[in-house]
Parts: C-alpha cells; sequence; structure tokens
C-alpha cells in the first residue's frame, strides 16, 4: 500500500512511542491522511468533494444524534415534536434546519464528486473498488435520506412514504405482499415510522464504514488526478499533509460559508411547503415531489408511461428507475478506453456534458407538471441517460482516437507553467 | 459479454420509452388535456413587503400585535392555533404581566378534568398553555362549518407557497364569479356554500369572508383598521407564529457569515503559503 517514497511515521514523544507499539492508531490516520499518504501535485479544487462528503457525514449524525433526543417516532405526535424542536427546544430550529438543509448539501456534493468521477475516469483500473463502493454508498445515503424525509410526519412525508413504498407492489405477484411487509400494515403508519426512524438512526453508520472501505481501497492504487496518468516518480507527487489539508481546508470554509446561507436565510428554500401541513392519508397533496436529490430519477419513473411487450408501464418505470443507478456497477467494464481523463477524450467529453445537461432537464421534469410537453421532455432526457450509459460509452471507448497523453505528470504541471521538465529538476523540494 | 448484456438492456429501455414517446406526442395532438378554470383564472400572491421578509428582516412588532388582535377577534373565532403558547406573546412585546391577562381573558378556555368527578371540564387558560382550539374536534369543527375543516394557523404562511404574501392575497381575494369564467367552463360554477376567490388554488373556498368592512375590529395602537390593514396585520402575525425565530437565526446568520468569510480567507492564505513553493 502506497508509494515506497511515502514518509513514515516516526513518533518521537515516548507516549506516542507506547501508544504506536500497543495500538498504531496515529499511525493509521498518519498514513491515510497525514504525511505518510503521497498524492499527485496536480490536484484541482474539483477533489475537495470527497472530504467535503465526509464532512457533511459528520455533520449530519452530529446534528441528527442530538435531534432524535427532542424527536418522537410516532405517528401521534411526530410532527407535534417537530414543532417543539422547533419552537421550545434551545437552539432547535438551528439543529433541525442544518440537518434537513445538511441533507441538501451532502447530497449536493456527493453529485459534484460523481460527476468529477465520471469526467477523470476515477472508475476505470485500478480503482473499480473504490468505484464500486462509492455507488453502494450513494444507495445507503439515498435510502437514509428517504427515511430521514418521511420522519417529520408531514403530507409529504407521509405521501412520499406511500409512492416510494408502492415501488415494491410492480413486482409481479408478490409485491403487494412485500410492500405490507416492509411497512407493517396496509399504508405507511406507525409501524413504518417507527422502522423509518430505527433504519435512519443506523445507516448513517453503515455509511461511515462503507466509506473507511472506500478509503483504503483508495489508498491501495493512491489518488487519480487530472491527468489520469499514473504517478511515475517522487516529483509527481506531494504529501496530502498539509499540501492537501491545506487545500482541503479552503474547500471546507467555502463549504460552511453556502451551508450557513442556507440555513440561517433561506432554510426553506429547498423544501416543500406541503411538509408544514400534518399527515392526513384521507388527502392527497395536488402534487407529489420528492426532494430535489430524487427528481431525476423520479422523472425517469414518470416517463414509462405505456405499457411495452408484456410488461406494465409501472413495472417498467420502476425497473428503470432502479436500473439507472444500478447501471453504474457495471460502468468500469462498459468503458473500456485505457485513457482516463475527459480530458484527452474528445468525443466522451462531448457525450459527457450532454449527459450533465440531460441529467438536469430530467431534475426539471422530476418536478415539474405532467404536462404533454414535460412528459416528453422526460422521455427523451430518459431515452439518452440510458443511451449514454449502455450504448453510447461501450461504443465511443472502443472507436475514440483519443488526444496525446503527458508521459507523466510532471510534465503537464510544467507544462501548464510554460516549462519543460529539463528546466526545474529540483521540483519536489 | 458485459457490454452486450448492457447494450440488451439500453435497447430495451430505449424502446420502451420510444413507445411510450409515441403515445404522448399521439394523445397530445388526438386528444389534447384541456385548459382548466384553475389554470386561466388562478392569480399568484402580490408582494406585500414584510420588514421581516428579505434576508436580515425582523418584525414589526407594533404591526405583529395588531395582527395577533385580528387573529383574537376574527380568525381565533373557527382556526387553531396549537403550537403557539400564551408565554409566547412575551416575544412579539406583551409583559408577562399583559401576557397572563391576555390568557385570562381568552373566550376559550382550556379543556381539563374535573378534579372531584374526573368529568370533561374548561378552566381558565394561563401563559404555559397553547392557544385553545375553538372545536372540541375535527368533527365539531365539520359540523359548525359546513363540512369544511378550517386549518390549524400556527404554520399556515411556512404551509403556503409564498404564504405571507398569500394570507393576504387571499382575504383580499374574495369576489364574484367573472362571467367569462362561468361562460368558458361552465363546468366550474361557484357551488352554493363555497366562495370565489382566485387566490386560492381551486379558485372555490368554504371559507366565508371574514374581514368584510373596514373598522371591523378597532385597533388598540389607533390605526386606521381598513380590510387591507387588517390583512397585512394579520399575515404578519401568522409569519411570526409560523417561525417565532426569524429574528435570532437572521442575527446568528450575520455572525455566523462573516465569521466564515474571515475564516476562509485566512484557509486561502495558508494554503497559498504551504504551496508557495511547489508547482501544480
Amino acid at each position: 500500500m502506497s508509494f515506497p517514497w511515502a514518509k513514515h511515521y516516526e513518533p518521537k514523544q515516548p507516549l506516542m512511542r507506547w501508544l504506536d507499539e500497543k495500538l498504531p492508531l496515529p499511525r493509521l490516520v498518519y498514513n491515510s491522511i497525514g504525511a505518510g499518504y503521497p498524492v499527485p501535485r496536480n490536484l484541482n479544487y474539483w477533489w475537495n468533494f470527497g472530504v467535503l462528503a465526509g464532512v457533511a457525514l459528520v455533520c449530519q449524525i452530529i446534528t441528527g444524534v442530538v435531534l432524535a433526543m427532542h424527536y418522537a417516532p410516532n405517528a401521534l405526535v411526530a410532527f407535534g415534536s417537530t414543532e417543539h424542536i422547533m419552537r421550545d427546544v434551545n437552539g432547535g430550529w438551528f439543529l433541525r434546519y442544518a440537518h434537513a438543509n445538511g441533507a441538501s448539501m451532502f447530497l449536493f456534493v456527493v453529485y459534484v464528486h460523481i460527476a468529477r468521477g465520471l469526467y477523470y475516469g476515477s472508475y476505470k483500473a485500478p480503482r473499480e473498488m473504490v468505484w464500486l463502493l462509492g455507488v453502494v454508498i450513494f444507495l445507503l445515503m439515498m435510502a437514509t435520506a428517504f427515511m430521514g424525509y418521511v420522519l417529520p410526519w408531514g403530507q409529504m412525508s407521509f405521501w412520499g412514504a406511500q409512492v416510494i413504498t408502492g415501488f415494491f407492489s410492480a413486482i409481479p405477484g408478490v409485491g403487494e405482499t412485500i410492500r405490507v411487509w416492509l411497512l407493517g400494515g396496509f399504508a405507511p403508519d406507525n409501524a413504518a415510522l417507527n422502522r423509518f426512524f430505527s433504519l435512519h438512526y443506523l445507516l448513517p453508520f453503515v455509511i461511515a464504514g462503507v466509506i473507511i472501505l472506500h478509503i483504503w481501497a483508495l489508498h491501495i492504487p493512491g489518488s487519480n488526478n487530472p491527468t489520469g496518468v499514473d504517478v511515475k516518480g517522487e516529483q509527481d507527487t506531494v504529501p496530502f499533509h498539509p499540501y492537501y489539508t491545506a487545500k482541503d481546508g479552503v474547500g471546507v470554509g467555502a463549504f460552511f460559508l453556502v451551508f450557513a446561507l442556507l440555513v440561517f436565510f433561506a432554510p426553506n428554500l429547498l423544501g416543500h411547503p406541503d411538509n408544514y401541513i400534518e399527515a392526513n392519508p384521507l388527502s392527497t397533496p395536488a402534487h407529489i415531489v420528492p426532494e430535489w436529490y430524487f427528481l431525476p430519477f423520479y422523472a425517469i419513473l414518470k416517463s414509462f408511461t405505456f405499457n411495452f411487450l408484456w410488461i406494465p408501464a409501472k413495472l417498467w418505470g420502476v425497473l428503470a428507475m432502479f436500473g439507472s443507478i444500478l447501471l453504474l456497477f457495471f460502468l468500469p467494464w462498459l468503458d473500456s478506453s485505457p485513457v482516463r481523463s475527459a480530458s484527452y477524450r474528445p468525443k466522451y467529453r462531448v457525450f459527457l456534458g450532454v449527459l450533465l445537461l440531460d441529467v438536469l432537464v430530467l431534475g426539471y421534469v422530476g418536478g415539474a407538471e405532467p404536462i404533454a410537453r414535460n412528459v416528453i421532455m422526460g422521455q427523451i432526457a430518459s431515452m439518452y441517460y440510458f443511451a449514454h450509459f449502455l450504448i453510447i460509452l461501450p461504443w465511443i471507448s472502443r472507436s475514440e482516437r483519443p488526444l496525446p497523453l503527458p508521459t507523466s505528470i510532471t510534465e503537464a504541471v510544467l507544462a501548464k507553467h510554460g516549462e519543460t521538465a529539463h528546466a526545474e529538476p529540483a521540483l519536489a523540494h | 459479454m458485459v457490454r452486450t448484456i448492457a447494450l440488451l438492456i439500453g435497447a430495451a429501455f430505449v424502446a420502451a420509452l420510444g413507445f411510450a414517446l409515441f403515445g404522448t406526442i399521439k394523445t397530445a395532438i388526438t386528444d389534447p388535456a384541456p385548459e382548466s378554470a384553475e389554470h386561466v383564472f388562478h392569480v399568484h400572491p402580490e408582494d406585500i413587503g414584510l420588514k421581516s421578509a428579505g434576508l436580515l428582516g425582523k418584525f414589526d412588532l407594533q404591526q405583529v400585535q395588531r395582527g395577533f388582535q385580528v387573529y383574537k377577534e376574527v380568525c381565533s373565532a373557527c382556526h387553531s392555533l396549537k403550537y403557539v403558547h400564551f408565554r409566547d406573546l412575551t416575544k412579539i412585546g406583551y409583559s408577562a404581566g399583559q401576557v397572563k391577562a391576555i390568557a385570562e381573558a381568552w373566550v376559550i378556555e382550556q379543556p381539563t378534568i374535573n378534579p372531584e368527578t374526573g368529568e370533561a371540564a374548561t378552566r381558565k387558560n394561563v401563559p404555559a398553555d397553547p392557544f385553545p382550539s375553538p372545536f372540541a374536534n375535527e368533527i365539531a369543527a365539520r359540523a359548525a362549518n359546513n363540512n369544511a375543516l378550517p386549518p390549524d394557523l400556527s404554520l399556515i404562511t411556512k404551509a403556503r407557497e409564498d404564504g405571507s404574501n398569500y394570507v393576504h392575497a387571499l382575504l383580499m381575494g374574495y369576489r364574484d364569479q367573472p362571467a367569462e369564467l362561468v361562460k368558458d367552463f361552465p363546468g366550474s360554477k361557484t357551488p352554493k356554500g363555497l366562495h370565489y376567490n382566485p387566490a386560492f388554488a381551486n379558485l372555490n373556498i368554504a371559507m366565508p369572508p371574514p374581514l368584510t368592512q373596514d373598522g371591523q375590529i378597532t385597533y388598540a395602537d389607533g390605526t386606521k383598521a381598513t380590510k387591507d390593514q387588517m390583512a397585512r396585520d394579520v399575515a404578519a402575525f401568522l409569519t411570526w407564529s409560523a417561525e417565532p425565530n426569524l429574528e435570532s437565526r437572521h442575527g446568528a446568520g450575520l455572525a455566523t457569515v462573516v465569521f466564515l468569510a474571515i475564516f476562509l480567507f485566512l484557509v486561502w492564505g495558508a494554503y497559498q503559503n504551504v504551496w508557495r513553493d511547489q508547482k501544480h
């Protein structure tokens, strides 16, 4: 694990030496996120988002644990206990707004993190396992976020739970039985709310565990970089600390600034007014929409409006929605191009840009009224989404002619500064 | 192998979507969705410029107190305010003594149990009580209101799109149904027992106009109680009741943002310093 020139942990204090012999935890930290981890010198700010996702998870766990001290997971009082937190608990409004908007911040930085991986080919060999674990984390996050949204027991909580658990009833034959079993009743009620609360408290720690595996798997080949070219020698890397701790610090500062603006000045911007109405099984909201971060997938679900072959439209929609995420597991093998970075892949770069726009269109359609114009837009955008990953990407990764790659990271860095590798040999010092 | 399976699955999804797309376009041409009366006649609320709106907005406590008077003398006859307590009124400028007097004089009493007989009873309100509901339960509320349920108002400005402006627009929105609406959409005539109000999502609201004339109430601070003034004031009060911590949120926000801006500047400086000898 790691490069031969990585710095070694040498405790100087007797206490630290003693600790290192009994439990080398400081050594582990030193080698993972300290000076003992050599990282390519050319990482740009897009590489901040992995650390930011970790920061967001920590914020969610801290605010969430305190919120759970005041919240009551019972359908009769859940909505009222949320209002109690907002009005009567000291700083409760801050905790709840930070937790609700923290979920949005978490999903946002993770989406950027995924997009970074897509652009720079971070999912490719030798980092397939990092990517696979990342998709697992993403799935766990989606489950956690969904169950968290149910807890305040507002109208969107209830009807969102109704719609999402309804997916399982699309399974032929046993679907309805599975749905009732999962919910603990025929509709979301106290049983569902209680198990959602239990799982919502559990899953973040599962996520934390998978994150440890994600970082472990990353440290075996080491970090990718904007050129996608492998590290060739010591001159290509810098120690993680202090170089990237300092750079990540800037990202963390910017992250908290945006986070604070949301929490203090627009805390309900990303929420839905209907969730300030207590859940009422007898009154269906005019438009049931999920939170913004699920809208693209919701648009895919809604795009299958006609039965096709022997499969009903609803089952198509559910298969497509789950498929749209599960296909990410196969990405490292769908893209066979040996070049990682899209900077050197002129055709892939264009299609990736279209995909980004496509997902934004899907997001718009997911939240918009289902009038003909929007449905048509959603169907075309969904077609592109599947075509991109399952048809275009495998084809283009064989047919495209990549641009010439720099021979090393150092060469690419120096070329950016208008120098050649020979002009400044003592670069790493 | 992976690529062949992917191609087949991709083709299946694209084909199913293509089929659905064809069907959607065909339906849109042969059987376009008719325009609805709600779509044409619904009006969005106009901005009433509350002092609490905006990044660093603060409540106009004088106005919020007037709005409380409107709630007390008009709205509270039908609408509960169950998440607000009498004690909360100290935050809009009433003294502890005034709050005690307001609670004690409140017309609707707090439900309780007779300590001797165990039977249901009522007692006078104290500051620690939430505002009592005007109806014993939902059935009683519906029975008294033509089968409509007056919603609790504690959170109403957060539970509606553009809520503060919406409350004002709704209270001022009552009018006769336009003749062209009935002409264009004969099925959308306001049903008996409902009231036409284009600020309401489906145009017909069960609540009769609550503010009927200027001077309906007499403001304690001497402000002229026009209908518009009362609608604005009660919107201000309900904005407070939905978000009573708004001012401390804005204040803490300003301090936090200033702190973080300085932090970001320092961290950026540290970053520049650490990397000064490194090309990257």
